[in-house]
């Protein structure tokens, strides 16, 4: 469980606050989607949840920023990772550099735990049959391309089982094929009760697999509920972001009142528009 | 004379006996064309032969009447413009301006010229104010715009896109896909790996689709989208509003907001066409 209570941060020598005033809770197990323009804050909440903001950019934070019970801004870093995982934009930024293999690679994390071994292959085995990178384990990680290597970055992290995972444009360098695997890994995540905070540009996805939907615009949260909520707000392009593709031809096809929601997946695009030809066909 | 770009039963192999590419043929023209598939299927090996960076094992590329394997990249460059996937394997110099008059420096134009030109590349990618700031103290988004600007600013007649809206947000990606048209409609070859299929569908006009080293579809992307065997091959998923369209069993394929709502009205509610 995250609870952040009005947090502002300022990076080093500068006079804009990064992030104003933010509160919000995310339940744990919850999947919380988080958009919004470059520059408006998404990777500098990322690393406040992480605790790299403040212990590490370093600069001024008021607030409080709780996770499972820890206050992040006055843990040490080495306390708040064992609570929270963080997979980077980049896997290069992640990877160790260190390891032959992939499977060395996703065990480096797990031995500085103290894991023992047996559990460690298994945790190994789970991890990369999740996220489909069991063919890829003897492969040296950097021979990869850019999207299993995010793969493997991703696994990484998830073999520790952190309670709380944050994702910062984990599927950026990711094929089609690629980017399904991690949001059902992020289905599998949540169904085994993990918190999961994702920032992403792929509104699509995210629409589908997160529980809600927070909107940045300059450091500040201008909005967080239900996708249907989210996306059924009048502000959207103000705060630079828009809804997903079906909600966009649906909202202009069917042009009424959509205060109650609106359709923002396939699944319930379709199911919303083929009501909508009974109701003016007769 | 060079903005066509054969390539001719194409092989290419990093290690022997495991050969990347396995017979492509492809002929480039102007306009503009995605490349989509998955991971791993050879589409950033097919770049890098565009210019000789790499060269075939067997088969042969020719960028207009130029041989890759006869001639060096630093030739080809002054026809053939490639953005990289990753700005920063392409970015190294320490003020954004140098690094964006390298190129077009580098082919050959005046100091006047290229400084007309990167300034209006930068221009064109809204980074104008930003010249004399080192690369590596802007974000990523910024920087993989600069990196796009520096190739725009050698004005080649091939420009060559590798995955151009990674981190770029709403307002990014259109403006690239603006970019990648005013480009096609100025006659250059455009071509680019693409992995947003709504990006792909909305601003190209012909979409390669690879799988394990061959092409598997090509052709306009009405057709290539939805031809549903060949994209399981290519291990991809059509645009939304194809997979809408789809669900809804319109004929009709449409590939932008307009087209949705317009064949939608004209197939499922007739009465309520005007």
């Amino acid at each position: 469980m995250i609870q952040i209570e009005r947090l502002t941060y300022y990076y080093p020598h500068q006079e804009e606050p990064a992030l104003k005033e933010l509160t919000f809770t995310v339940q744990q197990g919850e999947s919380v989607g988080i958009i919004g323009l470059n520059g408006a804050g998404k990777s500098t909440l990322c690393y406040a949840i992480m605790g790299l903001v403040p212990h590490f950019y370093h600069g001024t934070i008021s607030g409080d920023l709780w996770v499972n019970g820890i206050n992040v801004p006055d843990a040490s870093l080495g306390e708040v990772s064992q609570h929270v995982g963080l997979v980077f934009q980049n896997p290069l930024h992640q990877l160790s550099g260190s390891k032959a293999t992939v499977k060395d690679e996703i065990a480096f994390g797990l031995e500085n735990l103290g894991m023992p071994r047996e559990k460690m292959l298994e945790r190994i085995e789970w991890v990369s049959e999740l996220l489909g990178i069991a063919s890829l384990l003897h492969r040296n990680p950097f021979s990869l391309s850019g999207g299993q290597m995010q793969r493997v970055a991703i696994a990484s992290v998830l073999a520790m089982k952190p309670q709380v995972i944050v994702m910062d444009e984990p599927t950026s360098q990711l094929d089609p094929a690629g980017t399904a695997e991690v949001f059902a890994a992020i289905e599998a995540l949540r169904k085994e009760g993990i918190t999961t905070v994702i920032v992403e540009h792929k509104i699509e996805w995210l629409a589908e697999h997160c529980n809600r939907i927070a909107i940045l615009a300059d450091g500040e949260l201008k909005a967080i509920d239900l996708p249907g909520k989210v996306f059924a707000q009048p502000d959207l392009h103000e705060w630079g972001v828009e809804p997903p593709v079906y909600t966009r031809v649906y909202q202009k096809i069917a042009a009424e009142n959509h205060s109650s929601g609106v359709p923002t997946t396939l699944k319930d695009t379709v199911e919303r528009l083929k009501a909508y030809e009974q109701n003016n066909q007769g | 004379m060079s903005k066509t770009i054969k390539v001719d039963e194409v092989w290419f192999s990093y290690s022997p006996g495991q050969p990347v590419l396995r017979g492509v043929t492809i002929t480039f023209t102007p306009g503009v064309t995605a490349i989509i598939g998955e991971n791993g299927a050879g589409k950033t090996t097919l770049m890098k032969l565009l210019n000789g960076l790499l060269t075939p094992s067997k088969g042969s590329v020719l960028v207009g009447e130029l041989d890759t394997r006869e001639h060096l990249t630093s030739q080809l460059a002054k026809y053939v413009g490639i953005v990289f996937q990753n700005p920063d394997d392409q970015i190294f110099k320490s003020k954004v301006i140098d690094e964006v008059m390298f190129g077009p420096l580098n082919i050959g134009m005046s100091l006047e010229e290229a400084h007309r030109r990167a300034k209006a590349a930068m221009a064109e990618l809204q980074i104008t104010g930003i010249e004399e700031e080192n690369p590596y103290d802007l974000s990523y988004p910024v920087r993989k715009r600069i990196a796009i600007a520096s190739i725009l600013a050698m004005n080649t007649e091939v420009v060559i896109f590798d995955e151009p809206t990674i981190g770029q947000d709403i307002a990014g990606v259109r403006l690239l896909g603006k970019i990648v048209t005013k480009l096609g409609a100025e006659g250059k070859t455009v071509i680019s790996i693409v992995h947003d299929m709504n990006f792909a569908g909305q601003f190209f006009q012909r979409i390669i689709s690879m799988a394990e080293g061959q092409v598997v579809a090509d052709g306009k992307p009405e057709e290539v989208f939805r031809d549903w065997g060949g994209l399981k091959r290519a291990h991809v998923s059509p645009p939304s509003l194809v997979q809408l369209a789809d669900a809804l069993e319109l004929k009709q394929t449409p590939l932008t907001e307009e087209q949705f709502i317009k064949y939608y009205c004209q197939e499922r509610l007739p009465k309520r066409n005007r």
